[in-house]
């Protein structure tokens, strides 16, 4: 019978199938972990006296609470909070009692944990993979089944190396045609995103696929994977192919030589059988996509750039729009900007600082906006130097940061003031994500860069002329976070 | 974790749709290396103005007002953090009632004790127009029982309920699988997974 990628995931990681009285045992083949989601369920080991199972099969870093300032000259660090340090020393303490590798801040491959895993090779088709953080939807991108778990699950696997899961429903997105020139992986999935709503992939995996999809680099298609979540969907799906293949082949954990080809030809094998049965498919046309930006609290509320925001009578919409101070029938290019954040497991890879220098290259950032630059990991960060491109954004003005979360999540001290705007390549749009009060636009790189430049809204395919500050917008507002 | 049963109260409603898990604690409360002390962050931004000054028209203000939360679709979107369930016990809720929940904060919510469930979209409508009605919730039946109209059956995973109903947590029952896990490692494995 055809079997999807998914189904194929599925039944080579069944421990115990389910039934009607308990879901299904599932393996874990890596379990990633970090700081703010573990400490929790380490202490649930303690409390029942429990051993790491498979120390070597889990992998840690720091990357949500950490500073991205560089230390100062006596190697401190300067955290946002004494419990932010505690945090973080927690972690160092329990992934030394149990025997699991940290990279800590001597690794010279510390980073954002859904950037680093692929980058190490730690990622690979075929395999399950879990953390407690819903964006490991990333992963999925290497055809791997990857999703987001609580505090609770990551005490389970800690202590079991499985998961009980019930089966998901399957769900198929196809995107056949081109993007046109200008148009970016974060467009693409925002513009799905915005087509499907936010609770489109609920209780599914999502795999994407079609032409348009098979076309995207590696970086591309994890950054569509991530916002999987932002769909609803706890996993985004990718068959591995030989884009796949060319880029996993000489990383680090992943095997080498005659062995790597050897596996490489069995990742084949895991793509969707052809006549394989979704539960629901969608299908769209990459020719028709723009690039796209969010104008409101979550991310199904798209447009794109150069459309007008559309108006709604629900309330909910309506709250929005006023918490974001937003016109619906106005475009929203020409609004002011106050902080411009590249950043995050969406857009920190080394791709995405190239698409936003280009950009910047021999230009500055605008009088007035302040803009971060917050490379995923360290292996992004040395390979952006080596190119030059964090003498780019300095020179342009921007701030150039060590490897983290920063201002996509804000725990770190990194965050938006109340009331201003900020156009960000990260997930997330909620009310106060990346600050109490603070308004954001999700967009891509390049369209990120150029609203820094300009100082407002704009579309970086116009950068030079068409789009200029309306001077009629009404200056942002203290506003408090919730009427 | 403490067995649900039976349970009679009245409800907290908050209507909105895709309340994320952000707005039920926001990520600035979670540099915390424990599972208590977050109901001064639970809904902090709704419950408190930019001075720290509780806003009277938050229902959530509103002193013992019930253990049942009844939310707008698609309810707990966003993060995995488990903070957002801690913190809505700790306001004192045992049942969050949406006609969609996320799919990981419902998975977080039954490891906890928290029962989370859907209902059909006119009984969602009726509870979200009678905030403070008087619901009661029978989790071995698997029913609500509803003041003024009949009451409706909800779907809990099975093994959720024995949970939810015994006070166990899922743990020792994985735990007990050991033999089979251990099995399955030391099986040939498709698609050279094995790390």
């Amino acid at each position: 019978m055809s079997q999807t990628l998914f189904d194929k995931l599925w039944e080579a990681h069944q421990v115990r199938p389910e039934t009607t009285e308990a879901p299904a045992l599932i393996h874990v083949d890596l379990h990633l972990i970090h700081e703010v989601t573990s400490p929790q369920a380490f202490a649930e080991l303690d409390e029942r006296g429990l051993k790491v199972r498979r120390p070597d099969l889990t992998v840690a870093t720091m990357d949500h609470s950490t500073p991205t300032w560089a230390a100062d000259l006596q190697g401190q660090r300067r955290y946002a909070s004494e419990q932010a340090w505690e945090q973080v020393r927690t972690l160092m303490d329990n992934c030394d009692r149990h025997g699991i590798t940290l990279h800590d801040w001597d690794s010279p491959n510390r980073g954002v944990v859904h950037v680093m895993g692929p980058e190490l090779g730690l990622t690979r088709p075929g395999m399950t993979i879990v953390c407690g953080d819903s964006h490991t939807s990333t992963h999925g991108a290497f055809g791997a089944l990857a999703f987001g778990i609580g505090t609770s699950e990551v005490g389970h696997v800690l202590a079991t190396q499985c998961l009980l899961q019930r089966r998901p429903r399957t769900l198929r997105i196809t995107v056949d045609g081109r993007l046109g020139a200008g148009v970016s992986a974060k467009d693409l999935i925002l513009h799905l995103i915005g087509r499907i709503g936010v609770d489109a992939g609920t209780g599914h995996v999502i795999e994407f696929a079609g032409s348009a999809i098979r076309a995207l680099d590696m970086e591309s298609r994890m950054t569509v994977c991530n916002m999987a979540i932002e769909a609803g969907a706890r996993a985004g799906l990718i068959a591995p192919d030989q884009t796949t293949i060319d880029w996993l082949r000489g990383r680090a954990h992943c095997p080498q030589g005659e062995e790597f080809e050897q596996a490489a030809r069995g990742w084949l094998e895991l793509a969707s059988d052809p006549g394989a049965k979704f539960d629901k498919e969608y299908r769209f046309d990459a020719d028709e996509i723009a690039p796209t930006i969010t104008y409101g609290t979550h991310p199904g509320m798209v447009v794109a750039l150069d459309q007008p925001v559309p108006s709604s009578d629900e309330p909910a919409t309506q709250r929005a729009l006023e918490y974001m101070q937003v016109t619906p029938g106005q475009a929203l290019l020409g609004r002011p900007v106050d902080v411009v954040f590249v950043g995050s497991c969406t857009n920190a890879r080394l791709g995405d600082l190239r698409s936003a220098a280009e950009i910047m290259r021999g230009r500055r950032v605008a009088d007035g906006v302040r803009m971060l630059v917050v490379p995923g990991s360290e292996q992004v960060r040395k390979a952006a130097e080596a190119e030059g491109l964090d003498q780019v954004f300095i020179a342009a003005g921007a701030e150039w940061r060590e490897p983290g979360c920063s201002m996509c999540i804000a725990m770190n001290g990194d965050r938006v003031g109340p009331g201003q705007t900020a156009v960000s390549t990260s997930n997330r749009n909620f009310e106060g994500r990346q600050g109490p009060g603070s308004r954001t636009f999700l967009a891509s790189p390049a369209t990120a860069a150029a609203c820094a430049v300009k100082g407002c809204i704009t579309d970086p395919r116009h950068l030079d002329g068409r789009t200029e500050p309306r001077i009629h917008f009404p200056a942002p507002r203290q506003m408090e976070a919730r009427p | 974790m403490n067995p649900l049963k039976n349970l009679e109260s009245t409800t907290v409603v908050l209507a909105e749709r895709n309340i994320d898990t952000d707005q039920i604690i926001p990520a600035r409360f979670l540099t915390t290396t424990s599972r208590s002390g977050l109901a001064d962050g639970a809904f902090a931004d709704w419950r408190f103005d930019a001075q720290g000054r509780p806003r009277p028209e938050c229902p959530l203000n509103t002193p013992d007002s019930g253990e049942i939360l009844v939310a707008g679709e698609n309810f707990g979107c966003g993060s995995s953090r488990e903070h957002a369930v801690w913190a809505l016990m700790e306001l004192g809720f045992r049942v969050v009632i949406s006609s969609r929940l996320a799919d990981i904060f419902r998975a977080n919510a039954l490891k906890n004790g928290l029962l989370a469930i859907e209902v059909d979209a006119a009984t969602h409508a009726w509870l979200l127009d009678h905030p403070g009605a008087k619901v009661g919730v029978d989790v071995a039946e698997c029913r609500l029982e509803l003041p003024e109209r009949p009451g409706v059956s909800f779907e809990l995973d099975p093994f959720a309920r024995t949970c939810l109903l015994e006070g166990v947590d899922a743990l020792g029952y994985m735990l007990g699988q050991l033999d089979a896990i251990e099995a399955f490692e030391r099986g040939e494995r498709r698609y050279g997974a094995a790390a």
